[in-house]
């Protein structure tokens, strides 16, 4: 009994450290860079286009909008891809061919994201430059990049969805003369839709966090892009690309991104477990 | 401790410094040229490296030129223009000259190159060449001298700077108004995007300090700074370029 009680109040401290870094690094970040925050304006910080840093001026407005348009492209991609593949997983092929497939697509979420970087620069940025102008370091090698990175999450957790959803489903909508397709389409699909978007936010988080490979591929302008040929620069990479040598106000411009970054990534995470607890329930 | 852009050569110059006097023990570290300058003057450090001239606040301490890094301004080795002037280079990065062809080039677009902000090398031709003058947001921003290089080599109407000493065949370093980048020009001092590196220590140096300095200013250091691409001390006379030593 004594011994039960002490292996459950050690797990217990076990947990809470794992969570007490969370909160630690949280503290950390905003205790850096709030500051600089309130000390250039939180209108000017959030809406500003003007990042020059050494001279005090810290506007990431391009950068959130370089985000934005790098994950939207990445969700064109990668979302219609990603549950076409859960659907023929699930439905269109026998299990032994979806046991075959499926560790390859785990193998896709195993590769570090510089060698989809570096995948990127050295063969879609050329054909890019080559094919459709500009410099080739683009929102459009950006969203290609990540739309195949983000595949594995949105495939998985689609799957699972489907997988779920009970077979009473199915052979209802069979019974009823409907053809194979327009079970899946009419019937399954809509009823694992929740877990789908929640897959599909999930795939966002990963989208909006994504650095190393961004760097090697977006060209890191600091503009808003005016056509998915032109250069962006997103919240990650402008922490990543600038960090070596960012010292005082500069370092903590850095953090402040950041903190933006762990917001929208908060609400992100939010929206996601909302969503696949309405499923439960 | 200091500059990131002297850092890869202040290791190189420990390192063999270390062979040659096994005894000593030399830790180098970056942090960018103002913490060097700092953490001297706090005693943090023995030696700061700077790559910018000692401010007027800064003189009570020496600072002594190591070597000399001259910045070019590289394209492709295809692009037809083989000299810039400054005003025109000027014109090109702060994105007020879009097109090669009314600088004398091809008719295409300028694919802009720069290095991120809070680098060296970005601030030292902010400094030599613009000025006053913002280089463009709409820059492409590399985090290196090595990926600037990549990049330029790549494609065939882009633009951008790096050092001297890391131009290869891949690139075309262009002329500046009408002077090419090489050392002759340098030590006549006809060629003006050069800057200092400097290492800051305080007025009376400890013994291992003086005999680093005595290693890196003979001639087994100077060539191998010679043989990492940038432009010795002893082939500059007096004042250089870039600003003087203080003391």
């Amino acid at each position: 009994m004594i011994k039960e009680k002490f292996l459950e109040k050690s797990l217990f401290l076990v947990a809470l450290s794992s969570i007490s870094v969370l909160a630690l690094i949280a503290f950390f970040i905003f205790e850096q860079g709030v500051p600089l925050i309130w000390k250039a304006g939180p209108f000017s910080f959030l809406l500003g286009e003007r990042w020059f840093p050494s001279q005090g001026s810290f506007g990431i407005f391009p950068m959130i909008v370089g985000s934005f348009w790098v994950t939207i492209g990445a969700l064109i991609i990668g979302v219609p891809l990603g549950v076409a593949c859960a659907i023929f997983l699930c439905e269109l092929t026998p299990a032994a061919v979806s046991a075959a497939f499926r560790p390859m697509i785990q193998l896709l979420a195993a590769i570090p994201s510089v060698i989809f970087g570096f995948w990127g620069l050295i063969v879609l940025v050329p054909l890019i430059r080559n094919y459709l102008g500009g410099p080739g370091l683009s929102v459009l090698a950006g969203s290609l990049v990540l739309g195949i990175m983000i595949l594995p999450t949105i495939i998985s957790i689609s799957e699972d969805s489907l997988r779920a959803l009970p077979r009473t489903l199915k052979e209802g909508a069979l019974s009823l003369g409907a053809t194979h397709w327009q079970t899946i389409w009419r019937v399954l699909l809509p009823a694992a839709r929740s877990g789908i978007v929640a897959s599909i936010i999930l795939g966002m988080g990963r989208a909006i966090g994504e650095t190393m490979a961004m760097i090697m591929v977006l060209g890191n302008a600091v503009q808003m892009p005016d056509s998915i040929l032109s250069s962006t620069r997103t919240l990650t990479t402008n922490i990543g690309i600038e960090m070596g040598y960012a010292t005082g106000d500069h370092r903590q411009a850095l953090f402040a991104t950041g903190v933006v970054l762990f917001f929208i990534i908060m609400g992100l995470n939010t929206l996601a477990l909302v969503i696949s607890g309405r499923r439960r329930s | 401790m200091g500059s990131t852009s002297v850092q890869p050569f202040a290791e190189s110059l420990a390192e063999e410094y270390m062979v040659h006097y096994p005894q000593e023990k030399i830790y180098v570290q970056g942090g960018g040229s103002s913490a060097g300058i700092h953490a001297v003057r706090s005693e943090a450090a023995q030696i700061g490296m700077s790559s910018r001239p000692l401010m007027p606040e800064e003189k009570d301490l020496i600072a002594i030129p190591i070597a000399y890094d001259a910045i070019t301004v590289i394209v492709h080795p295809s692009n037809p223009l083989d000299n810039l002037g400054t005003e025109q280079i000027r014109r090109i990065f702060s994105g007020q000259m879009k097109n090669w062809g009314p600088a004398g080039g091809r008719n295409h677009a300028i694919t802009l190159v720069t290095r991120e902000e809070g680098s060296g090398t970005r601030e030292a031709f902010q400094h030599l060449i613009m000025g006053k003058t913002e280089i463009s947001l709409g820059a492409l921003v590399q985090d290196s001298n090595g990926a600037i290089r990549q990049l330029v080599a790549d494609d065939p109407h882009a633009i951008g700077y790096i050092s001297l000493g890391l131009v290869t065949d891949q690139v075309k370093a262009l002329k500046i108004d009408g002077v090419e980048a090489n050392v002759e020009n340098i030590k006549e001092r006809r060629y003006k995007i050069v800057r200092p590196f400097l290492f800051v220590f305080k007025a009376s140096p400890e013994r291992q300090v003086k005999n680093f300095l005595d290693y890196i200013l003979s001639p087994p250091g100077q060539n191998l700074l010679v043989q990492e691409g940038l432009v010795s001390v002893t082939t500059i006379s007096a004042t250089p370029p870039g600003g003087a030593p203080s003391k």
